[in-house]
């Protein structure tokens, strides 16, 4: 039963001349995992930290719970935050580091002992070997758990993460996330991740929150996010995206012609006219080689390059002007393509989307 | 949040206070010399003085002496410590240390000592010599600064890779240093500079000792027999320091950096 | 202060360099692998050292054990144990810890405002230059400017009797233990700020922010994370600013004349040939200031090297 937790109205914040946020709305439920995702200086930590209390917001306003909470400070806010830069305090060993926000609260020492243990368990580091380590002596990975379990022992009331992974190996970034994000339902504490990193946030979130130089361009569960991209941008930012430059032949029956080969779409925006351009884009894996399993569209071109990336063989296929990029399966028994070689590609007509700049 | 930002400006005004204090008070009564109000005559004073002129001219000349002897020593051995000897990294560093552990009137009595008409290095005997000893012990003054800036000029430059380079172009050690290295970290080396030439023009314990007639002698002279004059020449002294300090702040922006790609 | 990073360097910019270089040891196994043309780059700096810091220095602590006549003798060390001169160094290190706590303290709180305390921009970097000056602005002209704001006719003395106060019948006086302390803070403050200020950029923004969503208010947040991070630099800092004040002579002389009788004053009455002729006496002297000023510096930088063991 979905019941909302966090709501953020018109939302704006402005850094001098700089509209760093310029209007979100949103709206998310008790227990979700939301990512916030986009490139650099697209305004998602500026949103966490607003949410935190960190940053106040130029206008607009963030409700917990029904309740506005822009006028509190951060330290009143009971939200728990894990830096990027994990932001443990050196001069104290990881127990007590677990300890802080209880200690803050006033819990008696017995009490408090026993939620630490109890935390380091959760996270992996049991209190008995890594309770009186320093942070200095401990990894990357290690510190950041460590700081999960202290953001997560005074029981927040929501979760949020700053780019938590950015700093750690990429090894340790897969099962990291996976870690926290199994953490995250076991409790059941709303979270807000913040992320560049597209596979991360398709990975873990129940919903993902698209952003691009201040705007919220979708949000959406990832599969939506992933296969409907509302906007150019979603499309190309998340995952990749093959782009063919056609020309219409008719608009009536709805064919274009892309390097000389004409074919069908499955339908076109309103007001199309004979010979316009055409962007016409498709995930590569919408694209096969070789002879039409029952697809609708099939194209000649000539392989251009090949990169075996072990169980994935990632291939780019010249067809004139344009190329498309499609990934096949490792076959034990079939060598890959050559250079050069022939080929032919199919794909689903309904697969192309012609979308909004 | 707010409460922390006044009590910034609190501290930072009675900081203000206490500094700028002194300085207004001393220009004040440097200005007063006449019953009748405001003059620069104790400026006019002190700076037609012909003593003036000549032990400013002593102490700069030594300064600079002093500044090229230090970047002669420094400049090579914080080079070679990079880039081929880094094990002689803590030998050096603890060198530097010792000119802040033995206070300087224990570093002129002991050359005083050492250097006197009975030893085999008889310094003290000539005025030259003496000079000399003077410009030294003035070298070792300023040692601990003029290495630290050297070491952080050569730090932000890649040492390394430029030297490699040269080599591969034909360059030897000499070549280097003088064509390659010294002009990328000029401007450290001039911070480490100014800062040697502020220690020297003040300096009157070493001077006074070894019977020199340098500037910090002449402001305690003058000290000991005026009034007013004391007072010019402290904000002159004030004035000049503060202008090296604000050409090495100038200066360390144009300072060359490599960029790591 | 060596370490494998910087030997992995010299194998790879010096090929034929013979040998593995130990990153290791102390001063001797230093020495090991290090070609011939190296040294020739460090020569000068070494017996520079050699000639004006490590001789004169040796020359003086020998001379300390040394009778009039050159035998061996501890008569000197036992000298220094007289009442004026002990007094002498009973007050040096008076004015020396006064000084330094009072100007750790001080520059603590202005270096803390100026850096974390949210002030316009400039601010800083205008602290930090004029720091730079003041630290070395010791000697007669500080004297003077003191002299010229608190001494009997100074701008300040003169001020406050206009509103009434009279400091000096209230028992202030320039020339006096209190008078040269408050002098000395000129450049120890400073040199404070100088000092302290990395150590206080090193404390991460996201610490505060981290403690201030686990609830903590501004002051909790120093007292349980700032300042115990901060507290080996500033016990270091401490040493270091006792060393100096323990060292500086030409303020003191120049305010005091010689009446206030701290070691380096007396010091240079025994240089100058003022008091007794007594060489021996005179590098005792000095050898209980290096001594002193010694232990200081080690301390200082025993705790410098912890601090930076926590700070990674």
């Amino acid at each position: 039963m979905a019941e909302e937790f966090l709501r953020i109205e018109n939302l704006v914040k402005t850094f001098g001349t700089n509209t760093v946020v310029k209007g979100a709305n949103l709206s998310f439920n008790r227990g979700e995992f939301i990512s916030l995702l986009g490139p650099s200086g697209c305004g998602k930590t500026t949103i966490l930290r607003m949410i935190a209390g960190f940053e106040r917001p130029t206008s607009g306003t963030i409700l917990v719970e029904g309740k506005d909470i822009t006028p509190l400070q951060p330290n009143q806010r009971k939200v728990g935050m894990v830096f990027q830069a994990y932001a443990l305090f050196p001069n104290m060993n990881v127990a007590d580091n677990v300890a802080f926000g209880l200690k803050i609260a006033g819990m008696p020492a017995e009490q408090r002992r026993a939620r630490v243990e109890e935390m380091l368990n959760l996270i992996g580091l049991p209190a008995a070997t890594y309770g009186s380590r320093f942070p200095f002596e401990m990894s990357g990975g290690q510190q950041q758990r460590v700081a999960l379990a202290r953001a997560l022992a005074p029981k927040p009331r929501m979760l949020l993460l700053d780019e938590p992974l950015s700093a750690l190996d990429a090894k340790i970034r897969v099962s990291l996330r996976q870690e926290i994000r199994a953490i995250q339902r076991d409790l059941g504490v709303t979270t807000i991740f913040v992320t560049h990193d597209q596979e991360e946030a398709l990975s873990i979130s129940d919903r993902i929150v698209v952003m691009s130089a201040g705007n919220v361009e979708q949000f959406d569960t990832p599969f939506q996010v992933y296969n409907k991209p509302a906007t150019k941008f979603v499309a190309t930012f998340v995952g990749t995206l093959n782009t063919l430059h056609a020309t219409i032949v008719n608009a009536s029956d709805r064919s274009v012609s892309v390097d000389g080969q004409v074919f069908r779409v499955a339908d076109l925006p309103g007001g199309a006219t004979n010979n316009a351009p055409l962007s016409l884009t498709m995930r590569p894996e919408a694209v096969s080689l070789g002879k039409p399993n029952g697809q609708d569209v099939v194209l000649n071109g000539k392989v251009s390059e090949v990169s075996f990336l072990g169980s994935v063989i990632r291939l780019k296929v010249d067809l004139g002007n344009n190329s498309l990029s499609l990934d096949t399966f490792n076959d034990t028994h079939t060598p890959p393509p050559g250079l050069d070689q022939p080929v032919q590609v199919s794909l689903n007509s309904s697969d192309i989307l012609i979308l909004p700049n | 949040m707010k409460s922390a930002k006044l009590w910034s400006w609190v501290i930072f005004a009675i900081g203000v206070l206490y500094f700028l204090g002194p300085l207004l008070a001393t220009v004040q009564f440097s200005l007063s010399i006449r019953r009748t109000g405001y003059s620069l005559d104790a400026y006019t004073n002190v700076l037609q003085s012909p003593v003036f002129q000549q032990t400013f001219l002593y102490s700069l000349t030594v300064g600079i002496a002093a500044i090229i002897v230090g970047l002669v020593i420094v400049v090579p051995a914080a080079y070679f410590v990079r880039l081929r000897a880094p094990q002689l990294r803590p030998i050096i560093e603890f060198v530097t240390l010792l000119p802040l552990i033995i206070p300087p009137i224990i570093l002129v009595f002991g050359y005083i000592r050492l250097y006197n008409s009975s030893s085999i290095l008889p310094l003290t005997n000539t005025d030259i010599g003496t000079n000399i000893l003077l410009t030294l012990a003035y070298v070792a003054l300023a040692l601990p600064y003029m290495y630290r800036a050297v070491d952080t000029g050569l730090r932000t430059i890649d040492v390394q890779t430029l030297t490699e380079a040269a080599n591969i172009l034909g360059a030897n050690t000499p070549t280097i240093l003088l064509r390659v290295i010294f002009p990328n970290i000029i401007v450290a080396v001039l911070s480490g500079a100014f800062l040697t030439l502020a220690i020297v023009i003040g300096e009157f314990t070493m001077a006074s000792l070894l019977n020199r007639q340098a500037f910090g002698v002449y402001m305690q002279n003058v000290g000991a027999n005026r009034a007013f004059e004391p007072a010019a020449l402290a904000v002159i002294s004030f004035v000049i320091t503060w202008a090296a300090m604000g050409a090495i702040q100038l200066l360390a922006r144009f300072a060359p950096k490599t960029q790591r790609i | 202060m060596s370490n494998s990073a910087d030997t992995i360097v010299a194998n790879t910019a010096a090929p034929a360099s013979a040998g593995v270089v130990s990153a290791s040891g102390g001063p001797l196994r230093a020495l090991q692998g290090v070609r011939w043309g190296d040294y020739l780059g460090v020569a000068p700096f070494l017996i520079f050292a050699v000639m004006f810091l490590i001789l004169p220095t040796a020359w003086l602590v020998i001379g300390a054990f040394q009778a009039n006549d050159g035998s061996f003798t501890l008569q000197n060390i036992a000298d220094l144990g007289t009442p004026q001169i002990l007094n002498s160094f009973w007050i040096s290190i008076r004015v020396s810890v006064a000084s330094a706590l009072l100007g750790a303290a001080a520059g603590l709180i202005i270096a803390l405002a100026v850096i974390r305390g949210k002030l316009p921009e400039g601010i800083r970097s205008t602290v930090m230059t004029f720091s730079g000056v003041a630290s070395q602005f010791a000697g007669i002209p500080l004297a003077f400017a003191f002299i010229a704001t608190l001494g009997r006719l100074g701008l300040l003395t003169v001020g406050l009797k206009l509103v009434g106060i009279d400091i000096y019948r209230a028992g202030f006086n320039l020339l006096s233990f209190w008078g040269l302390t408050l002098t000395y803070c000129y450049f120890q403050i400073p040199l404070m700020i100088l000092i302290i200020a990395p150590a206080i950029d090193g404390l991460k923004k996201e610490w505060s922010e981290a403690a201030a969503t686990l609830g903590a208010t501004p002051t909790q947040f120093w007292r349980y994370v700032g300042l115990p991070v901060l507290w080996p630099n500033l016990l270091g800092t401490l040493s270091l600013l006792f060393a100096n004040a323990f060292g500086a002579i030409a303020t003191a002389y120049a305010l005091t004349g010689s009446s206030l009788n701290i070691v380096p004053i007396l010091l240079y009455a025994q240089i100058r040939g003022d008091v007794l002729n007594n060489p021996g006496l005179g590098a005792a002297l000095a050898v209980g200031m290096i001594v002193i000023a010694a232990l200081a510096n080690v301390v200082y930088l025993i705790i410098r090297t912890r601090a930076e063991r926590w700070l990674k």
